[in-house]
């Protein structure tokens, strides 16, 4: 991977200048940043920082109020996704998407969840469930090779054995492999994590960060790679695997460049660590708050 | 397992030596005195009408038998969690038959008698016969879940037994008019169920006003019919069709609600119909419906009736047999054993298409959905309309059975049976709805005698049920595409 080579490129999804407000709160402040194919592009920040905002953003659950997403895909087709209502961004643009919270079809089992994530492509082979009501050979076909990726998949993040399992009966672990493991089911060009290492333990978070680094130098059959954007708390986990940090910091963007240059950016150690009140504050309101100097105010 | 409860049996029966009496009759009086305040204003005090204006007449004899009822009852159930299940069941039994043999003043102390005693002695045969009432909720649960997860196994068998059944009585001795009557109206309620559970069971959107699609159907028929003089056969596919389009009218501006706004909703849509038929008087006939609707005719080629009209061939004599007024029952329930098994076999075969799949993703999470990109709306929509279509057909099936329709026929309780039918089950179990449907609507029908205690039973059984088995009879899933095949995994159940 050298990013050389990649930065000619154009980049697989552009954020320019995008503003969210919720009423008088600003959630993301003019926040512009790149995110390539064959990268992984971590977004950190502190809590409340708006990680989750702009991901929802990109993902259609929201429109932004300011700003522009582009999606270029591999083959040149370009995507204005703040344009696009939300399902059209997974089923026309290839934007997949986990959760914080892990939302899968717990009552399903885990090969059926799979089969859900393809649904447009069965639904179209199936001739709307007309054709598939019929029984005609078309649907058998389509639902053979959506049932080999699905297996491709199952294998890769190690759920093979559990496949016939209801998915709600899954330890944590496995269900948050099993929800990368949906998302990729859509074929999609872009894959976002919100938190995909949260309550794992290290060994668990090992063997992520190994599934992602997976995803983003596999070549897809399409015979591109695909771009994962992350949000991340775990800072080993990012550290490590990431090509690429964007920090954010009260809905801005704070720093951006790789690990190395993010960890030592004095602007992102201040917004992780605190600083001094005396510096924060004007002296008149820190004077009018009488506050103690002791008082170090620590980042989540 | 055994194990487990022969322990929990022989510590009950450890404990049964100390039996704690000032507990148990203390909580027995708590009870009594509870019974006391509710039956002094309900039981104990009653408004006869006077010539000088209303009275009211005390009867504390009902008070005091009531409070007694309440307070033996409730020290039974207490005995029994004590261990001494054996003792409560003969005294219980005693009772029962005192209740049974001897005269009674009142009725009700009789009925009293007779139900309480029988409840407390089932309570104390199951506590003897398996020590259950030790065990949990949980225990119980897992329990209800494996033969629901048998029954479901088993239905692969069950359901031709079933079905070669309901083909063959017609032409079994047992067929007589009131059987066969009751077999076509419990198929439309199993045909109502299968079309409901499409919406609930399957996608997972509660729909109290499913009978408004009925009504559409029903009304399509009548009025096709009453204005254009068209056959049954050409209006069965049309009710459906304006039933479906009835249904997407309504999910259009409501399927962007979410839980109860959307049952709500559709409340209110199921009763906005009912009100239109009622005072669009010039068309609909108001609340005195549409009389005189056409019988089927057998696939358009004969009649039924003894003399049938100008061009027609009456079915008798086209068959060679003598006639009889039962051949159109017979036909009339061939035809809603055929409507109903075509829904069965639509939702059968959808849950294992996309389309199908995609109805028990949305149940289960539809922001999840969004992301994988289903296009929700549409989703939601073909539920709505084919569930609606299905609606319509039994709609149209119950105006040409009937001969007569009215808004009467299309209240709220309509819907509330289908969906009680459904959820007692287990949403979307299709077995469930036919056995929910045998208990809602057979039992009421095989005790007609009792009608007036029957909505009391109704209730207690509705509670009963959600108590016991929230979730409904028969709620048990299997996966509709296995990987490894054959066997479905017995592990899902004890996975952790």
């Amino acid at each position: 991977m050298s990013a050389a080579t990649m930065s000619t490129e154009k980049p697989l999804l552009s954020v320019e200048h995008l503003t969210m407000r919720f009423g008088g709160l600003v959630a993301n402040n003019d926040v512009s940043f790149e995110a390539r194919a064959g990268e992984i592009t971590a977004l950190i920040g502190p809590n409340g920082a708006g990680k989750t905002t702009l991901f929802n953003c990109v993902t259609g659950f929201y429109t932004p109020t300011v700003g522009r997403l582009t999606l270029r895909h591999p083959a040149g087709k370009e995507f204005l996704l703040e344009r696009m209502p939300g399902y059209r961004i997974a089923q026309l643009a290839g934007v997949a998407r986990t959760f914080q919270n892990i939302r899968l079809f717990s009552g399903m089992s885990v090969l059926e969840n799979l089969i859900v994530a393809q649904h447009n492509k069965l639904m179209r082979a199936s001739g709307f469930a007309i054709g598939g009501l019929l029984g005609l050979p078309g649907f058998r076909k389509a639902e053979h090779e959506a049932v080999e990726l699905a297996k491709y998949w199952l294998d890769r993040v190690r759920l093979t054995e559990f496949a016939d399992w209801e998915a709600g009966n899954l330890p944590y672990g496995a269900q948050r492999r099993l929800e990368i493991a949906r998302a990729m089911c859509t074929e999609p060009v872009l894959l976002c994590l919100d938190e995909p290492a949260a309550g794992l333990n290290p060994r668990e978070s090992g063997e992520l960060a190994e599934i992602l680094t997976f995803i983003r130098d596999v070549q897809t059959p399409q015979g591109h790679r695909t771009g994962v954007l992350l949000i991340e708390h775990d800072m080993s986990v990012v550290m490590r695997i990431s090509d690429h940090v964007v920090v954010l910091d009260y809905g801005r963007k704070i720093s951006d460049g790789d690990p190395e240059h993010v960890k030592n950016d004095p602007a992102v150690i201040r917004a992780y660590l605190g600083e001094d009140e005396d510096e924060a504050l004007p002296p008149e309101v820190a004077a009018d708050l009488n506050l103690a100097p002791t008082t170090n105010q620590k980042g989540a | 397992m055994t194990t487990h409860s022969n322990t929990v049996s022989s510590a009950g029966s450890i404990k049964a030596r100390g039996v704690d009496w000032v507990a148990t009759i203390k909580d027995a009086g708590l009870a009594a005195f509870v019974a006391l305040l509710l039956t002094v204003p309900l039981v104990g005090l009653r408004t006869v009408d006077r010539p000088t204006g209303l009275g009211i007449e005390a009867r504390p004899e009902e008070v005091v038998a009531s409070i007694l009822l309440v307070f033996l009852g409730r020290l039974g159930l207490g005995l029994i969690r004590q261990g001494m299940a054996m003792p409560v069941l003969i005294l219980a039994l005693i009772c029962a038959g005192v209740g049974l043999v001897l005269p009674m003043p009142t009725q009700v102390l009789r009925l009293v008698l007779v139900l309480g005693g029988g409840v407390i002695a089932l309570r104390a045969a199951m506590t003897v016969a398996t020590g259950r009432s030790k065990l949990s909720q949980a225990d119980r649960d897992r329990r209800m879940d494996r033969i629901a997860a048998k029954v479901q196994h088993a239905s692969k068998y069950i359901g031709p037994v079933a079905v070669a059944f309901a083909v063959v009585l017609p032409f079994t001795p047992l067929a007589d008019r009131m059987i066969l009557d009751i077999g076509i109206l419990l198929l439309t309620y199993i045909m109502l169920g299968w079309g409901l559970n499409i919406v609930v069971g399957l996608a997972g959107l509660l729909d109290l006003g499913y009978v408004a699609f009925y009504a559409v159907g029903a009304y399509s028929y009548a009025l096709l019919a009453h204005y254009f003089g068209l056959s049954f056969w050409v209006c069965l596919p049309l009710a459906g069709l304006l039933a479906a389009c009835s249904g997407v009218l309504l999910g259009f501006p409501v399927l962007r609600l979410r839980g109860d706004y959307f049952a709500i909703v559709t409340l209110g849509f199921g009763e906005i119909i009912r009100i239109i038929l009622v005072n669009w008087y010039q068309f609909t006939g108001g609340p005195n419906g549409i009389s005189g609707i056409p019988r089927p005719s057998f696939f358009g080629i004969a009649d039924f009736s003894r003399t049938p009209a100008e061009g027609m061939a009456a079915f008798h004599e086209l068959f060679g047999l003598e006639f009889s007024p039962l051949h159109r029952i017979v036909f009339l329930y061939y035809l809603i054993l055929a409507l109903a098994l075509v829904v069965n076999l639509f939702t059968l075969r959808v849950r294992k298409l996309p389309l199908g799949r995609a109805w028990e993703a949305l149940r289960e999470d539809d922001i999840a959905c969004a992301s994988l990109g289903i296009n929700r709306t549409n989703m939601k929509l073909a539920a709505f309309a084919i569930a609606a279509m299905f609606g319509g057909f039994a709609g149209s099936f119950f105006a040409t059975r009937q001969g007569f329709i009215s808004p009467e026929s299309f209240t709220f309780i309509e819907s509330a049976i289908i969906l009680a039918i459904v959820v007692l089950g287990g949403m979307g179990s299709q077995i469930g709805v036919v056995v929910a449907t045998l208990l809602v609507i057979g039992l009421p029908e095989a005790f007609r005698e009792l009608a007036d205690y029957r909505m009391l039973a109704f209730g207690a059984g509705m509670v009963v049920i959600m108590l016991w088995r929230p979730r409904g009879l028969l709620a048990h899933r299997d996966p509709t595409i296995l990987l490894h095949g054959g066997k479905p995994p017995a592990a899902t159940g004890a996975a952790k």
